[in-house]
């Protein structure tokens, strides 16, 4: 088979395992620091209600935990399996970046949270807290590196071109690149939202639950409610960062990348002021916009791109000719890109893909940002509202975030293509350095390796995510009860039976 | 010395961290259905490494992305040239991780079974693919001037490779029996003791095997000290089993183990990755590093963040220092589904 088989199929792989991933770290980053909140509320309070939030959220957040650990490892390790000549070219700067990501987060990550599982008896309670902080806050670590590494395939800054490949001269550059800095604070907003969603959804489907089966007092009630609170506030004030960061990162990719915000609104022409598209009908993947109608809300998208309502934005036709100038017209006559080699580069994105990604992104985040006040207002001082939907609607809505995260990163990976290393406008920085994703695949792997990859992986991956759901719905159910010790002596205990007095030898808790 | 130099060395030290900490992980997995005769037996060697086998774990990520920081033509070609391994060795990992935190999960024996078979058939297959491509990148690979594969996707099994598969596999068995009879009290120990004693001297066999083979065709002559430094504690280690000093067995078995990491990348030196096919297309210690800028800024990182791993981790192993047995193993507690 020719390489550009091996293309599509290697990044059909790198999008299944880094969206499928990218479902797992949100939930992770967001929980742990919450159930670190709760561990954090029961240690300065000692209220057994603290406790058992923190059991119950810290249980559902090891179910996810452990997916999230096994997923990331193929993220390490495919970028020398299938792209290979991107490892080679970025080597100097990207792979820095992964290294620190292990040395400085995963090891504390991994280290603390085993201790964290199993140590509930065996530190003091101020250790053990400390273990919890120091694993989820590990994960921000990790977040910023990876996301410092994704910024500069966005942004090239810190290097200079020898022999044709970027190398490194700044690591500070890299590290405070204006698009990390903006897209750190948006990103880890959305684990946030992502998590305060879990917390509302699964805290109101319990509430609902004990109402339908007209429980009298149920003595968790109140944890419940809590949580729920607690779930809803943290997406309310996520959201708000969210459209902030959001705001921030847009004009910041405006003049970084014209070609992907362009392709974000599927904006074919040059438009002075311009109005931002909020729903369009017809074929929005026509570059000459010939079919497209669209809603538009005027001024709007000149404000978001340059903070000024009149301002020109660029639209794809007008760009086109900027980039081929810039950036050649032709592939290099290179045979390792197979059928691209020597052909014209296309330079716009998947516009359904940006446009739509963009939309659904906004509008799912717009979604839970919407519910979670909603349920602020609807639970005001104990009430709770009536109705056999509550339940199914809280449960469903958990999908909100989850989805905005996936279209927002489907839409800023798809939006930079051609490239996998974007070319840097900015005139003051560095220009000169990009590399198109067709050059960036393996060139010594066959298609038939990497569709066995893709089929292997993705099967695997199904099958997880079954049992992933499957435990989590069990360990709802379950609520409470099935965290905790039957008679918890001191509240530390976490697996103890209901055979009465152990012998003080038995492990608190064991696989 | 050269800081290419310097990190060849510290990827030789992450390789050696982590086939000494999840060598015994696997090894224990390995172990599962032999030495775990019941439910209560199983749990046993599971917990012993239950709240370390994910940081143990990290060693290899970090081998990883310490290749791809300071030599990112080894990690490139080793990886792309290895691909099938590479893949079964990650679906390996992703099954074995899993199947730690969930078994216990659903109180329910067809539920535990079928984790355990993951947690074996995972613990076997994973030790056999490291131990493959790290011998890979000793006798080299057949690899073109861009360093990409000429043939197909299994020209990775040789003689020699395989034998560095069997290597790893029969090591980590062996260690995971040592750390078995260090880590668990009554019959679970005894018996793992007896394991290593019995099959001791057949599971290392390979590994001498492999070290002999890499000495001949691609050692020098200082690579004769850590070879007979390995060969000479492992079967002291064996000797110290058989007196009931676990602890030291478990030690002399990691400074076997170093030596067969030093004798191996010693033998690589100067190369991280060797060319079959022709000599000049070899990739070296010095052409593959990256510049002497980035590998300062990694050396940095390194000095500070290394030494607190070994701080920390060691800690974590003291604070589960006590053995366990089948009497510290509490109920099984997990939701009902009802």
């Amino acid at each position: 088979m020719n390489p550009v088989d091996v293309l599509d199929i290697a990044r059909w792989q790198f999008g299944i395992t880094t969206v499928y991933h990218f479902l797992m770290v949100p939930l992770t980053i967001g929980l742990a620091i919450l159930v670190a909140g709760m561990q954090t509320a029961w240690y300065r309070t000692g209220n057994p209600r603290y406790l058992k939030m923190t059991k119950f959220w810290g249980k559902l957040m090891l179910v996810n935990f452990a997916m999230g650990v096994v997923t990331g490892i193929v993220q390490e390790f495919q970028f020398g399996m299938a792209w290979s000549e991107y490892s080679r070219f970025v080597g100097d700067v990207f792979g820095s970046m992964l290294a620190m990501e292990g040395i400085v987060a995963f090891f504390v990550e991994s280290t603390f949270l085993g201790l964290w599982i199993f140590g509930w008896d065996r530190l003091s309670k101020g250790v053990h807290l400390a273990c919890v902080w120091a694993f989820s806050l590990a994960t921000v670590f990790s977040a910023y590196f990876i996301l410092a590494a994704n910024s500069w395939m966005q942004h090239p800054v810190g290097i200079e071109m020898v022999d044709g490949k970027p190398q490194l001269t700044s690591v500070w550059a890299l590290l405070t690149n204006s698009t990390v800095l903006a897209a750190l604070p948006h990103t880890l907003f959305g684990c946030f939202a992502v998590a305060g969603a879990f917390l509302v959804g699964i805290a109101a489907w319990k509430i609902a639950r004990h109402h339908r089966e007209s429980a009298v007092d149920n003595e968790d009630r109140g944890l419940w409610h809590a949580s729920m609170r607690l779930g809803a506030w943290v997406g309310v004030v996520a959201f708000a960062g969210l459209a902030v960061s959001g705001d921030v990162q847009a004009k910041l990719m405006f003049s970084q990348q014209p070609m992907k915000m362009a392709s974000a609104e599927a904006l074919c022409h040059t438009e002075q002021p311009a109005g931002f598209s909020v729903f369009a009908y017809g074929d929005v993947g026509r570059p000459d916009c010939e079919s497209v109608k669209s809603v538009t809300v005027p001024y709007l998208l000149s404000y978001l791109a340059n903070g000024d309502v009149t301002s020109e934005v660029k639209g794809v036709q007008e760009l086109l000719p900027e980039y081929r100038e810039k950036y050649g017209t032709h592939y290099p006559d290179d045979p390792r890109l197979g059928e691209l080699a020597g052909e014209p580069i296309d330079y716009t994105p998947n516009l359904p893909v940006t446009y739509w990604g963009f939309r659904f992104m906004i509008g799912f985040g717009s979604v839970a940002a919407a519910a979670a006040a909603g349920v602020l207002w609807f639970t005001r001082r104990g009430r709770f509202p009536k109705g056999r939907w509550v339940g199914p609607v809280a449960l469903a809505s958990i999908a909100t975030p989850f989805l905005a995260n996936v279209f927002g990163w489907i839409f800023t990976e798809m939006g930079r293509q051609p490239f996998v290393v974007v070319p840097n406008p900015n005139p003051s920085g560095v220009d000169g350095v990009w590399m198109f994703t067709a050059q960036a695949v393996s060139s010594g792997v066959s298609a038939g390796e990497m569709l066995t990859s893709v089929i292997a992986l993705t099967a695997v991956y199904g099958v997880l995510a079954v049992v992933e759901v499957f435990l989590m719905v069990r360990f709802v159910r379950g609520g409470v009860e099935a965290v905790m010790p039957a008679h918890p002596p001191e509240g530390d205990d976490e697996d103890e039976g209901s055979e009465g007095k152990q012998s003080d030898d038995v492990l608190s808790f064991a696989y | 010395m050269d800081l290419s130099l310097f990190w060849f060395c510290v990827i030789a030290f992450l390789w050696l961290g982590y086939l000494f900490l999840e060598g015994f992980d696997f090894g224990v997995g390995m172990l599962l259905p032999i030495l775990g005769r019941d439910e209560k037996q199983r749990r046993v060697l599971i917990n012993t490494i239950g709240p370390v086998w994910d940081g143990n774990e990290v060693w290899l990520i970090v081998a990883g992305g310490s290749m791809f920081a300071a030599f990112p033509g080894w990690y490139a070609s080793l990886l792309s040239t290895a691909y099938l391994p590479f893949l079964l060795l990650l679906l390996m990992l992703i099954g074995r991780g899993v199947a730690f935190e969930y078994r216990g999960k659903v109180d329910d024996p067809r539920w535990r079974q079928v984790w355990d078979a993951v947690i074996v058939v995972a613990s076997w297959v994973s030790p056999m693919m490291v131990g493959l491509v790290l011998s890979a990148t000793v006798f080299g690979l057949p690899l073109n001037a861009n360093g990409d594969r000429v043939g197909g996707p299994l020209v990775i099994l040789t003689g020699p490779t395989v034998i560095g598969a069997l290597a790893v596999w029969g090591f980590s068995f062996l260690h995971g029996a040592a750390f078995l009879a260090l880590k668990t009290t009554g019959d679970v120990r005894e018996r793992a003791r007896r394991f290593a004693l019995r099959f001791g001297l057949p599971l290392l066999l390979p590994v001498v095997l492999l070290l002999l083979v890499a000495q001949l065709t691609e050692g020098s002559p200082w690579t004769w000290i850590p070879l007979v430094i390995a060969v000479v504690t492992a079967l002291a280690g064996l000797a110290r089993q058989a007196m009931w000093r676990d602890g030291q067995a478990f030690v002399l078995q990691g400074i076997a183990l170093a030596g067969v990491v030093v004798a191996l990348f010693g033998a690589l030196w100067p190369n991280v990755l060797p060319s079959t096919l022709n000599p000049a297309w070899s990739l070296s210690i010095s052409e593959a590093a990256v510049s002497d800028y980035t590998l300062t800024v990694v050396t940095w990182v390194a000095a500070f963040g290394l030494p607190g791993v070994l701080a920390y981790q060691g800690w974590t192993y003291w604070v589960f220092r006590k053995r366990i047995g089948t009497a510290h193993i509490p109920p099984v507690h997990a939701p009902t589904g009802a």
